[in-house]
């Protein structure tokens, strides 16, 4: 089982996912710089965040156009575990990969603290280790996190049970006190149709020792090793 | 031949950019404003390779495929 982690310029969590899936899954990961174009003998592609390009013109708008979208978008067609954190979900939704968009939060701030979200359904290659209404704390750091799509795609994304992680507080309760960015139905993390592709704002990656806070991000990279060990 | 691109938010896009401004701009003195809508701008020089159609054309699709989203925004060309 190995594992891709893309940079872009300007990522920035990229050491931390890398990190994540040498130290905690245990398994091979690669560095792969975003002017690469050949994925094969990869199993699952981690799009980390940071702020590609700079975040010109839009969050995610320029990333889209490096040479290994391209081959990101074969890899996820074919079926590939892709995984996009924060930067990496706003970079998946400008490329198409996801619906939706990512608009200025709410209250225009940045935000950087740990918030609530609940896992809303464990039919994904990513939340396989995890149950259904279990309330994760993970870190948030975005300024432009606020999830928007129109009705039609929302109600898609409920209908076919793609909403995987929604902002509520501690106790599972979706409210709006407990929505960080205004995001339409709080929605924190979906996945695509075929589900094989996650993109979520909050930071699992940096939620995997308790010395940071909180470990409960790790459940998210054992469903994934879980997931690849069973296709194996 | 130059292209003008406007990018606007779709009607109903939460712009909290916006309120922002328009916030400020009340401080200022300013009375009686309804809305504030931020948007962008672009200027793209072309040289003389393109005629009018070409170059409209060329900027309607750089609008639709980059300098806008077209989940969130409406675009508006002009050729001058």
């Amino acid at each position: 089982m190995k594992f891709g982690v893309i940079i872009f310029p300007g990522s920035n969590c990229d050491h931390d996912a890398y990190h994540v899936i040498s130290k905690h899954v245990g398994q091979p990961v690669d560095f792969i710089w975003h002017r690469d174009t050949d994925l094969s003998g990869y199993d699952a592609l981690i799009i980390p965040g940071g702020f590609s390009y700079g975040d010109y013109l839009r969050a995610g708008a320029l990333a889209r156009f490096s040479p290994v979208m391209g081959a990101v978008r074969e890899f996820a067609d074919e079926g590939g575990l892709v995984l996009g954190i924060c930067n990496g979900f706003q970079i998946l939704c400008e490329a198409g990969l996801l619906p939706g968009a990512l608009i200025r939060n709410r209250e225009l701030h940045f935000i950087c603290r740990h918030v609530h979200v609940r896992v809303e359904t464990t039919e994904t290659p990513f939340t396989t280790a995890l149950n259904s209404g279990e309330v994760l704390y993970l870190p948030i750091a975005h300024a432009e996190g606020n999830y928007f799509c129109d009705d039609a795609t929302l109600e898609e994304l409920q209908r076919e049970d793609r909403i995987i992680f929604r902002y509520t507080d501690a106790g599972g309760e979706q409210k709006d006190e407990a929505n960080p960015n205004g995001s339409r139905a709080a929605i924190a993390g979906i996945c695509s149709r075929q589900r094989n592709v996650l993109g979520l704002m909050p930071h699992p990656e940096r939620a995997c020792e308790d010395l940071l806070g909180s470990s409960d991000g790790r459940g998210i990279f054992r469903s994934l090793a879980n997931t690849l060990a069973a296709l194996a | 031949m130059k292209a003008k691109v406007y990018v606007t938010l779709k009607p109903g896009v939460l712009d909290p950019q916006g309120k922002a401004i328009q916030h400020s701009v009340e401080l200022l003195g300013f009375a009686g404003i309804s809305d504030v809508r931020q948007g962008k701008y672009f200027e793209i020089a072309l040289d003389n390779s393109l005629d009018a159609d070409g170059a409209r054309e060329a900027a309607e699709r750089m609008a639709k495929g980059v300098l806008s989203n077209p989940v969130i925004e409406d675009y508006r060309v002009e050729i001058e």
